[in-house]
């Protein structure tokens, strides 16, 4: 029994083994980081051990790295392998869910860990895939953080890097510099990435920028405040713009912003006499609405309004794609200098119910009720057409037909848009004399219209299912709740299974 | 050529008597392999071990220099059949894989070696592939050296203990006659360190010098009777041997203090985590100076039971820290204190789970468990009654999306799979096995194709039973890698053999990829010291298949649904095989970026293509992202009231290898897709063609925008 004395200490000595952790996504950088960190530390006379786990978990996927060290003495420290929860004095996640995974973990503890986090976001998988919007929540991420860590420096490590031509693992570098948990100067860091001898110099740079941002926090890297655009045009288009928005004046105030947008929309999709069309639909709502309800109807109403009667037909397809300030977009996201060459190629699938709604509201109206035409039409103009945009005869073409706006209105695409919209404020605004809340949610559903051809029809069918239930769920306090909840199922997977799912609940009331 | 160079480091495999290495421990392994006279080495490529054929790849001069001869083995088994050099002659020969499933592979010559018995030292060099980051089923190879009688070397996660250990593995072996496994984890083949080396020796006898003089006795053979033979010699000779050489070399080490009422026996890899444990309970200081006695089992198996025997005198508990299940270990252990009537009360797995990694919680969790009940007294207060005040953190586990693996941007095998998906969509969902490589993620989403994996090279084999016709024939994909290290045989071969009516589908991306970017027979790199170039549809035919369809783009997503909806639909009969072929892109990014770069220094025309969605006419369904998942395509939101979901939106990382565009098109999703081609040094005709066409554009947009509003 002769060391097992009780009421034994912790050794003081174990607070100089310093342990930080790295969580990456795989391909960000982590093992770069984790050498430089390593070379570091060695070269200020510490043991340092790292590990790492390699191979095909890498791919893209969530990667943990690991270092102690401590100051050399003439015996060798025992390092542990991996990290441990609450035993973890630095770390560094570089990306947003990564530094909420590391809190998950318990690797961010408030007595002693320093968090030097990425603000930025690389979707996973199962955000992305999600019809409506999956993204997680990063406000949850950092209020979580700032209760977990001792210390908490955050803020766009991947943008300050990419500015610099850089990657995200010199940023986080300079932001560790910054954060003086390692007891190294400045200099010290710098000389790690210039012993590596690669891409030094752009690696200082982002290095500069991540010990800047950590120094002087966020408030430095905020984008300036957006001004308002300034609208430019012909005299008579402005004259009559000014009175379409003289008219959004009129309308309460809380309804204004959003109706500016739509007209916005609609003006740029058509002409001013079309925007003139959208207050007039959007007065009539307006009349029967009222401030009891903080005009919430208007204020839906001007939303969806808008992006119903600015939908995608070719035409205006072929216009966005022509104009010029699309060009130039592209160039400088492309980092292609104004005078490069640069050839821009448009992946265009038109089908025949495309070509049926570009021609005569009439005649496509019996295209498309005779299959017989309708298999012509796909077979002479249904294929997958590449279209160079940057040569004459692709862009001619699309000039032309993104020039269409006055024929437009006569299609047979129009015609059914209009007939759609009619049918949908009818059914929505039917039960507001009753239901206010209905009305309005009923008008939300138009968000689940969109995308093109087999999207567009499952979407259609998600949307036709919702506006039916309003049927089922008539005369319910809860009725406008249901529709939401049925909506926000619709938008979670593509083949409507949650819907299906919670309108066979909706199915049991009755 | 693998994905990771070490070319660089490969020159520290030079350093000599006196000189301190640091660095990787699978380059620590490779030194001391040098420096042990090994005389042959191989292996097959699979983390975490994948690094120690890169590196042996990448030192064949030093290895020629020395007279060791190197191969890449074509499978575990080509592997482990090749130590078969070390049963007649003193050579000693070292190979390496992963395991357990590796070592799955390996076993059939594993257990002839360990009948046979070796003469010259032979040392299986295995990555166990167990815990975070694992890959695999999660099992132990700890059961194959029982089963055949090899003896099994776990040392403790440093450099010097693990160069230790290759040499006590070489010595080990030729004193009992016996292979040896030195088994090292995922995070000890990557742990940094230094250890200080000694000068490479060369092979006492080189295989060159072997061939001269053969040698054979057909006592080695496994046949009857010298099989029984074998069987009577490990048991009598071979391991009282082992055990012997074990105790008088002290390969496994016991710490901390003489005296005490408790104990601990730990697998020497657990050894860090245990000593973690101890600190952090102020039971060690930092150099692992233990308060609790420590035998640590650098071999664990055989476990020897003079030594258990000697720890645990004098102590009522001990506890064995085994990580994975069985609790092989600890039921030998129990046994041996049953047999000699001890009263030390045996803890292990009622402290510590069965199942699952020894992470640093579990095992503080388990010690601590392990002491309140052996000594309650030596725990630090707050720990027997802890009354700290814990801060709530909100929990996260609904908000934090989880982050498997998957293909990487640019990936020649997610446009295969978005046309299985497309394929699916329009004839039905299929029967679909899998394999192992990087087209496994191909089950997990967007994609959700196979359900089944059933072992390297075995995704055709494991569709077999649905051989007997049906509505719909049966998919099942393999690997160039599973092609050639089993495929060939035991699925192709299969497949022609039992005239098999499916269809499968083999992903070609010119290199064993999940693994490092290794090259196999297929590969289309120029290797100067292997075979490459050789089709996979020429072996196919070879065997006999005659329903091949090649693909040499699989980026044409068109195409591949094209090819796959005729195997799915044709008359013929028989197996029908799709060779789908594109470079595996981590590769060819890291083979061309720096030849694209020079070119463009150079002043040749070089073309960067990238894609890009046009904000304002995608509606945010995300439907291509479902038949893509690309890292690059992720998505956006606008600022724009009017826009509820977010859109689609391509970063800068995109290497422009065309899947969008070209899924956007045989889906017939959305004209939001463009591709965008910056010319680098074009030709004089090209840049005057494009000022003119420019110019016309130009002309014809600012007309336009002259007569409307510029919202």
């Amino acid at each position: 029994m002769n060391a097992l004395l009780p009421g034994q200490r912790q050794d003081a000595r174990m607070a100089q083994i310093t342990k930080l952790a790295v969580m990456a996504v795989g391909g960000q950088g982590g093992g770069v980081l984790t050498n430089w960190i390593e070379t570091l530390a060695r070269a200020q006379s510490y043991d340092v051990q790292a590990t790492s786990v390699a191979g095909v978990a890498q791919r893209t996927g969530a990667t943990i790295y690991y270092i102690e060290m401590t100051p050399k003495t003439a015996q060798q420290p025992i390092f542990a392998l991996a990290p441990s929860a609450g035993d973890v004095d630095i770390l560094i996640a570089a990306e947003m869910m990564e530094v909420g995974r590391a809190v998950l973990r318990g690797f961010v503890t408030p007595d002693r860990t320093t968090l030097i986090g990425s603000t930025h976001r690389a979707l996973a998988v199962s955000e992305k895939t999600v019809p409506g919007d999956g993204i997680a929540n990063a406000d949850e991420v950092r209020a979580a953080a700032e209760i977990a860590a001792q210390r908490l420096i955050l803020a766009d490590m991947e943008a300050l890097a990419v500015a610099q031509g850089s990657v995200i693992s010199a940023t986080l570098f300079g932001a560790l510099a910054a954060s003086q948990t390692l007891p190294f100067p400045r200099d010290a860091f710098e000389n790690a990435i210039r012993s590596s001898g690669k891409g030094v110099k752009a690696s200082l740079r982002a290095f500069a920028a991540g010990f800047d941002a950590a120094t002087h926090g966020e408030a430095m890297l905020e984008a300036p405040q957006k001004s308002t655009p300034h609208i430019t045009g012909p005299k008579d288009k402005l004259a009559e713009w000014q009175n379409l928005t003289g008219r959004i004046e009129r309308l309460p105030k809380p309804v204004q912003a959003m109706a500016l947008a739509g007209l916005r929309k609609v003006v740029d999709f058509q002409d001013g006499p079309y925007g003139a069309a959208y207050l007039d639909r959007l007065d009539a709502i307006n009349a029967s609405d009222s401030d009891a309800f903080d005009w919430h109807l208007s204020i839906e109403a001007a939303k969806y309004i808008a992006n119903a009667m600015a939908y995608d037909d070719i035409i205006r397809v072929a216009d966005i794609k022509t104009r010029g300030p699309r060009f130039d977009r592209i160039r400088g996201e492309m980092g292609a200098a104004s005078g490069q060459v640069m050839q821009l190629t448009e992946y265009f699938h038109p089908r025949a119910e495309e070509i049926a709604g570009l021609i005569p509201a009439s005649l496509g109206k019996r295209f498309e009720a005779n299959p017989k035409v309708m298999a012509r039409l796909d077979r002479w103009f249904g294929k997958g057409r590449r279209l160079r945009t940057d040569s004459l005869p692709a862009f001619v073409l699309l000039h032309v037909l993104g020039g269409l706006k006055s024929y437009r209105l006569k299609t047979h695409r129009h015609a059914v848009e209009m007939t759609h919209l009619d049918t949908w404020l009818d059914r929505a605004l039917a039960p507001l004399n009753d239901d206010y809340t209905l009305s309005v949610e009923l008008i939300k559903c138009r968000r689940l219209i969109k995308g093109y051809s087999d999207t567009h029809a499952r979407g259609l069918t998600k949307f036709d299912t919702v506006m039916n239930a309003a049927d089922l769920l008539k005369g319910r306090d809860d009725a406008a709740q249901w529709i939401a909840r049925l909506r926000e199922a619709a938008l979670q997977d593509p083949e409507g299974k949650a819907l299906s799912g919670a309108l066979e609940t909706v199915r049991s009331f009755a | 050529m693998a994905e990771r160079s070490f070319k660089k480091e490969v020159e520290h495999l030079r350093k000599g008597d006196g000189d301190v290495f640091t660095g990787e421990g699978i380059l620590a392994i490779t030194k001391a392999l040098l420096e042990n006279g090994v005389g042959y080495v191989g292996g097959y490529q699979g983390a975490p071990i994948s690094h120690l054929m890169d590196v042996l790849a990448d030192a064949q001069d030093l290895l020629g220099e020395l007279g060791v001869r190197f191969e890449a083995n074509a499978s575990e088994a080509a592997a482990a059949a090749m130590l078969a050099a070390s049963v007649h002659y003193p050579i000693r020969g070292a190979v390496t894989f992963k395991g357990p499933v590796g070592v799955n592979v390996a076993s059939d010559a594993l257990a002839n070696l360990s009948s046979s018995g070796v003469t010259g030292g032979a040392l299986v060099i295995v990555g166990e592939d167990y815990g975070e980051g694992s890959s695999i089923m999660q099992e132990r190879s700890h059961g194959f050296a029982m089963k055949s009688q090899f003896w099994m070397l776990d040392p403790r996660p440093n450099l010097p203990s693990i160069t230790k250990a290759v040499k006590d593995g070489f010595e080990l072996s030729e004193a009992s006659n016996t292979p040896v496994m030195l088994m090292v984890r995922i995070r000890s083949c990557h742990v940094t360190g230094s250890f200080e080396t000694r000068d490479n020796v060369p092979p006492l006898l080189s295989v060159r010098d072997a061939l001269s003089n053969p040698r054979s006795d057909f006592a080695r053979v496994v046949l009857p009777p010298m099989s029984y033979l074998h069987e009577q010699d490990k048991i009598r000779n071979r391991w009282p041997a082992a055990e012997k050489y074990i105790i008088d070399n002290k390969l496994n080490e016991v710490f901390g203090p003489q005296k005490a009422p408790l104990g601990i026996v730990v697998q020497g890899g657990m050894y860090n985590g245990v000593i973690r444990a101890l600190q952090r309970l102020g039971l060690a200081d930092i150099y692992g100076n233990s308060e609790v006695p420590l035998y640590v089992l650098n071999v664990t198996y055989p476990l020897v039971r003079d030594e258990f025997d000697a720890f645990c005198k004098g102590k009522d508990h001990v506890l064995v820290v085994e990580e994975g299940q069985p609790d092989f270990i600890e039921q030998q252990l129990g046994s041996f204190l049953y047999k000699s009537r001890s009263s030390v009360n045996l803890h292990g797995k009622d402290m510590l789970p069965m199942a699952g990694e020894y992470t640093g919680q579990v095992m503080l969790d388990g010690i601590t468990a392990f002491l309140k009940t052996a000594a309650p007294d030596i725990l630090p207060g707050k720990v027997r009654a802890p009354n700290a005040e814990v801060p709530q953190i909100p929990d996260l586990s609904k908000t934090v999306p989880i982050r498997p693996p998957g293909f990487c941007t640019g990936c020649p095998e997610r446009p295969i799979f978005a046309a299985m998906k497309l394929t699916e969509q329009e004839l039905g969902k299929h029967q679909i096995s899998g394999d192992i490589g990087c087209h496994l993620f191909a089950a997990l989403p967007p994609f959700e194709i196979g359900g089944s994996t059933m072992g390297y090279g075995l995704g055709p084999a494991s569709n077999a039973a649905f051989d007997g016709g049906g509505e719909r024939r049966a998919i099942s994909i393999l690997g160039d890698g599973g092609f050639w290290h089993n495929g060939l045989s035991s699925s192709i071969g299969n497949m022609v053999f039992n005239k098999s009516d499916t269809v499968a589908v083999i992903v070609d991306n010119y290199y064993s990829a999940a693994t490092g970017g290794q090259d196999v027979l297929s590969s289309r790199a120029k290797n100067d010291t292997k075979s490459t170039n050789n089709p996979i549809s020429a072996a196919l035919r070879g065997v006999g298949v005659e329903w091949i369809r090649q693909i040499d783009r699989t980026y044409d997503v068109g195409k591949v649904r094209e090819v796959l909806r005729e195997a799915l639909t044709t008359d013929y009969a028989g197996p029908k095989v799709i060779v789908a072929s594109s470079e595996c892109m981590l590769n060819k990014q890291r083979r061309e970026k720096p030849l694209r770069n020079q070119a463009i220094k150079e002043g040749r025309r070089v073309d960067i293509p990238r894609f890009g969605v046009d904000p304002d006419v995608c509606t945010g369904d995300h439907a291509c992202i479902r038949l893509s998942g690309c890292p690059s395509l992720s998505l956006k939101k606008l600022d724009d009231p009017l826009r509820d979901d977010p859109v689609a939106h391509i970063d800068q990382t995109c290497v422009g290898c065309g899947n969008c565009g070209e899924v956007a098109d045989t889906a017939i999703l959305c004209p939001s897709f463009y591709q965008a081609d910056v010319v680098h040094n074009p030709t004089g005709f090209e840049a005057w063609r494009a000022k003119q066409r420019g110019k016309v554009i130009g002309w014809l947009q600012s007309r336009r925008a002259a007569k409307r509003l510029a919202l």
